[in-house]
């Protein structure tokens, strides 16, 4: 089948790709552009690992069609960082011990991201069901919850520093 | 996933125009159609992609509320005019899916996803949904989670919504356009029992596209609310749901309306609960015994007759929050 011509804005880049129709935005951010930071946990929506930010809303990539990102401008995980400096969450992240296999953790981070986006001084219970989407079968969210606290806080403070 | 074509309408006309071909579905949000395209459960060879057009838009006046059908949960869960004349909606979404899924799917598309019963979903097994007349290995088999109200014997999964569950206390009414032209059906007639042909799911006609949803401004909508029981504290199905909505006089229940989810193969209304509250005093004694007459007509299985008991108590625990 013809493959469609689609073009977007990925991590502040402009970016042009040939996909199939059926083929997810993950497929075509992993197979096609080579950016293989956002999982494929399930494929279904359920456990967040490819967690992306799309016109500044967070998505699942994997139940959205790359066709459809025309036009779009698009975050992951490999747009969290400012080169070779990490994230103020990632660094948080590494400080909490907040993972472990680590498969989670590029969606973790996106959608921590998207949450400071909306609401830089989440409560706990906020950022608990933020995260609701995003699945670890590894740390228990104990780590993560605190980290996610703490980095709001830290950030909060160099917003007014 | 199989190989679709895909268009992109440049209006609604085109986009019905364009739905009129066989083996052609419509996608908005993407998040159950994806899935089921997925598990090969859904097997379209063309898909009408309808997020270009123009239909998100949410418009709440003081007569009522009308959301377009590409609205987001997330939108219209979290627009101010909802929470504050129509709580029920905005709790029933919230309850609804994780913050990824809610920032994708459509109000439109919400009232189409299809059920979560494990035989329909999973193409190892029959299932008289996905292949009529093929049989249901649910009557007989892992059915917790299935439905007490509604169910024939040819099918008891359960409508899996929660806001179709809230537009109904709310008098909601779908607006619809077809190659024959526009119609309007109220939510309570949108969705249809499973019967012997539980592969209708709604009476949509083939092509026919939802295009906006009319909510009614009230008394009762502004006192509203939606209780949703589930094995875990979010991100899942509901197991029972109830939503209510009270016109108060006083202390007294002028008129009242009640509805639940994840007892019914649809969004179930309970007429019993409701005349068992009109004209009465929100009394204790009152709410019990109305809510002790949820589920008139209920038919369990040997996984599910403790939902008739938490249909119950859940109907209690909402009617007592809404008359607070």
């Amino acid at each position: 089948m013809a493959k469609t011509y689609v073009s977007a804005t990925i991590n502040g880049e402009s970016a042009e790709f040939l996909c199939e129709t059926q083929q997810t935005l993950l497929d075509v951010l992993r197979d096609v552009i080579g950016l293989t930071g956002s999982k494929e946990g399930c494929g279904s929506g359920d456990c967040g690992a490819c967690s992306v930010i799309v016109d500044d809303r967070l998505v699942c990539s994997c139940l959205m069609l790359g066709v459809e990102a025309e036009g779009k401008s698009i975050t992951t995980i490999e747009g969290i960082a400012n080169g070779d400096t990490l994230h103020p969450i990632q660094q948080k992240f590494l400080e909490y011990a907040a993972l472990q296999c680590g498969f989670c953790t590029p969606g973790l981070i996106v959608a921590t991201k998207a949450l400071l986006d909306e609401n830089p001084n989440p409560t706990e219970t906020e950022a608990r069901y933020w995260l609701a989407g995003n699945l670890c079968r590894c740390t228990g969210y104990d780590k993560v919850i605190r980290a996610v606290m703490d980095v709001a806080a830290d950030m909060r403070g160099e917003k007014v520093a | 996933m199989q190989a679709f074509t895909l268009t992109q309408p440049s209006n609604i006309q085109s986009a019905v125009a364009a739905a009129s071909e066989p083996q052609t579905k419509y996608i908005a949000g993407g998040t159950d159609l994806l899935q089921l395209a997925k598990d090969d459960i859904e097997t379209p060879r063309q898909l009408v992609d309808l997020e270009p057009l123009p239909m998100s838009g949410i418009h709440a006046g003081p007569n009522g509320l009308r959301l377009e059908a590409l609205a987001r949960m997330s939108d219209v869960a979290a627009h101010p005019a909802v929470v504050h004349g129509w709580p029920v909606l905005s709790q029933a979404l919230l309850a609804s899916a994780s913050p990824q899924i809610r920032n994708m799917a459509t109000v439109g598309g919400n009232l189409l996803q299809r059920t979560r019963c494990g035989y329909f979903r999973d193409t190892g097994f029959a299932c008289n949904k996905r292949v009529p007349g093929s049989g249901c290995p649910a009557i007989n088999g892992e059915n917790r989670m299935h439905a007490i109200l509604g169910v024939s014997d040819h099918c008891i999964a359960t409508n899996p919504g929660d806001m179709a569950v809230a537009m109904m206390v709310l008098d909601a009414e779908l607006e619809l356009i077809g190659r024959n032209g526009t119609r309007k059906v109220a939510i309570g007639d949108f969705h249809r029992l499973p019967a012997d042909t539980p592969h209708i799911e709604t009476i949509l006609r083939p092509g026919e596209l939802i295009t906006g949803i009319a909510i009614p401004a009230s008394a009762a909508a502004r006192r509203s609310g939606y209780l949703k029981v589930r094995d875990r504290a979010s991100f899942e199905f509901a197991v029972v749901s109830a939503a209510v909505a009270l016109d108060m006089d006083g202390g007294t229940i002028r008129s009242a309306r009640v509805a639940a989810g994840g007892v019914g193969t649809k969004p179930w209304r309970l007429p019993e609960v409701e005349a068992a509250l009109t004209g009465k005093p929100a009394r204790a004694a009152t709410l019990q015994e109305a809510a002790g007459r949820a589920g008139e007509g209920a038919k369990t299985t040997a996984m599910n007759a403790f939902k008739l008991v938490l249909l119950r108590r859940a109907v209690l625990r909402a009617l007592q929050t809404v008359a607070a």
